[in-house]
């Protein structure tokens, strides 16, 4: 065959050689694919419960080196208010998922002052396991440059002023969100 | 016991996710390629999350062991890409 002498020429490369090549250079070009490293993530929940999840799972991104950015909508606007930890509460009415010291009936839990008395339990629960607090998570990040987006249309319906919110959130609009989200492999609603 | 000394020591004990990997992000952030860290955790979160923030920023564990209850980990860091 006339390709012999091309073999003899070549013969330090084997088929396992390439594979392992093909491989590696698309191993290094994926690791590249800006949509690897980049996250979307939606906070829409106010409660005190829904504030850990997109904090954490924002800082975990941005630790295993992505960008992040959190659009903060409708109830989620609370999680970067000024005034967070008197907003962050958590309820056991409408809520059976709620872990309580003793089985309480609705009539009970709906009672005046049980709502400051539910988001105390659950600080408490979450102190006493040294879970991080939300302001050290929003702390976390702001050092670990997530960018804190609030949803301006939320903002002028409820009422907010852009100074209510703390200090490096930015504001934004739908359309900017998407912009991002549409880069990103990992978008999450929460 | 291990024949070799970190250069950063990340005393993450009593830490719970997802602060573990914060503190070790932290860490290596001031470090060179190449130098030694010593994570120590409690979290039992942090047996999967140590090894798969390492793989994810090119960081090599090269050891990995438990010390009563602690999480020992022995991470080279690598090069940022």
């Amino acid at each position: 065959m006339s390709a012999e002498p091309m073999m003899t020429d070549q013969s330090q490369i084997t088929e396992d050689d390439v594979r392992r090549i093909v491989k590696e250079e698309l191993g290094t070009a994926l690791k590249k694919d800006p949509g690897m490293r980049t996250g979307a993530i939606v906070a829409s929940k106010g409660t005190l419960d829904w504030a850990y999840p997109p904090l954490i799972l924002a800082s975990a991104a941005a630790a295993v080196g992505m960008d992040v950015a959190i659009f903060f909508t409708f109830y989620g606007l609370n999680i970067v208010h000024k005034d967070f930890e008197r907003k962050l509460k958590v309820d056991a009415v409408g809520n059976p998922a709620m872990p309580m010291p003793v089985p309480m009936p609705d009539l009970v839990t709906a009672m005046p002052g049980m709502v400051s008395v539910t988001s105390r339990m659950m600080k408490k629960k979450f102190s006493d396991k040294k879970v991080a607090t939300v302001g050290e998570l929003l702390d976390t990040c702001r050092e670990m440059d997530v960018r804190l987006i609030a949803c301006q249309m939320t903002v002028d319906v409820f009422g907010y002023e852009q100074s209510d919110f703390l200090e490096g959130v930015e504001f934004g609009g739908a359309a900017a969100f998407m912009a991002d989200a549409r880069k990103s492999n990992l978008t999450l609603f929460i | 016991m291990s024949e070799t000394t970190e250069d950063v020591l990340v005393d993450a004990r009593e830490l719970m996710c997802p602060m573990p990997v914060m503190a070790a992000t932290k860490a290596a952030r001031r470090m060179e390629p190449g130098q030694l860290m010593k994570v120590m955790a409690t979290d039992k979160g942090a047996l999967s999350d140590i090894p798969a923030w390492a793989d994810a920023n090119g960081h090599e564990v090269v050891s990995q062991t438990q010390e009563g209850n602690d999480l020992v980990f022995m991470i080279r860091t690598g090069e940022p890409d």
